[in-house]
């Protein structure tokens, strides 16, 4: 299926989760990232449960300022 | 001296700008969109820095120059060799000096038009509401380098409805956003709900900005400022603005109000302010202190 992840189209496989996404996508620090999903923001704590759908739009929003980033 | 036409200078002697205020801030007064109307609304204007780091440098000096009629500066630290990489507000000669006081007197030396206050204090729940009442500030600047302190700063603002600009900066990469309050942005805790979890952040592997990344995020916090001020164009409300240096790219990500902000939301649960923690960096030991 086709998802939109930070601004561009990728050809993913069915039925992920957004944890799931976080590691194809190679976030080494999930906690450090924050998920709007279709322009919601997702609860972290159901980042195992919430399933990307086809066309969906993912924004992975990166905490900053800390000493650290997410990536 | 400058060549403003004597429509303009008509205006400007019908505000009692003097002479030296004309020129100073003639490029300014030049422009249609600020005008000595604009101006005056800056000399009027009250801008509160938390934080005289690489962010707030040149957020401040910026805004000096700009003529903002009152300043505060909150910062509870000294000038250390090391800041002076990023933190162009301090000198070599300030090593050792509060840094509010470093902060105000290179204000001063910019723009003596400038009222100065200074908070040699950093940011708590117990000060924090009371600093930004002091003078009533028109808008906040988020300069620091910490995840309590940027909750700490929301919250409050939120709490006060004080319209302010986050930033955050770190190695090579930098973010911005703008709240305001009652319009249906989001704030800082929308986006990020609650600080990273301890055992995740800092890691010193990580640590360390390049010095221009506070000069670039904190001039965009020293714009957006001005443009809230003077009631121009459009502001970052809204939006999550990221500066990647390295591959020298800027995206401006649409982010909404979120309905179960703890702050903000439709059913808030905070209602008083929160002193978060953090373990520093320790550069010298290299592990978390």
């Amino acid at each position: 299926m086709k998802v939109k992840v930070n601004g561009e189209v990728k050809e993913i496989k069915d039925a992920v989760t957004i944890t799931e996404i976080l590691k194809v996508e190679n976030v080494e620090m999930p906690d450090m990232v924050s998920v709007q999903l279709n322009g919601e923001f997702a609860e972290r704590d159901k980042f195992d449960t919430t399933v990307i759908k086809d066309n969906d739009e993912i924004e992975f929003l990166y905490f900053m300022g800390g000493g650290s980033i997410g990536f | 001296m400058m060549r403003l036409n004597s429509y303009i200078l008509w205006e400007v002697e019908a505000l009692d700008f003097n002479e030296e205020q004309i020129e100073r801030y003639s490029r300014h007064i030049l422009l249609e969109e600020v005008g000595v109307e604009g101006q005056e609304k800056l000399l009027n204007s009250k801008v509160l820095i938390i934080g005289t780091g690489g962010l707030g440098a040149p957020a401040a000096m910026y805004l000096a120059a700009a003529g903002i009629g009152t300043i505060g500066l909150v910062d509870g630290d000294e000038v250390d060799l090391s800041n002076l990489q990023r933190q162009i507000i301090h000198q070599t000669s300030d090593v050792g000096k509060l840094k509010v006081q470093s902060g105000k007197e290179t204000i001063n030396a910019i723009n003596p038009d400038v009222k100065v206050i200074t908070y040699n204090e950093f940011a708590t729940s117990e000060n924090i509401l009371d600093i930004i009442k002091d003078q009533d500030y028109d808008f906040i600047l988020d300069g620091t380098d910490n995840f309590p302190a940027k909750f700490l700063i929301n919250d409050a603002c939120v709490l006060a409805k004080k319209p302010f600009s986050h930033a955050g900066i770190i190695r090579f990469q930098g973010q911005l956003t703008t709240y305001i309050p009652d319009n249906g942005t989001p704030c800082y805790r929308c986006i990020f709900q609650s600080p990273p979890p301890a055992g995740v952040v800092p890691t010193c592997r990580e640590a360390g900005v390049i010095g221009a990344m506070g000069g670039i995020i904190g001039t965009l916090q020293a714009m957006e400022a001005i443009k809230y001020l003077l009631g121009l164009g459009t502001t970052l409300a809204g939006y999550l603005l990221t500066y990647d240096a390295l591959k020298m790219e800027f995206k401006k990500i649409k982010v909404n109000h979120n309905k179960k902000c703890g702050v903000c939301g439709d059913n808030p649960t905070i209602d008083t302010l929160i002193d978060y923690e953090q373990a520093a960096c320790d550069l010298k030991t290299g592990k978390l202190g």
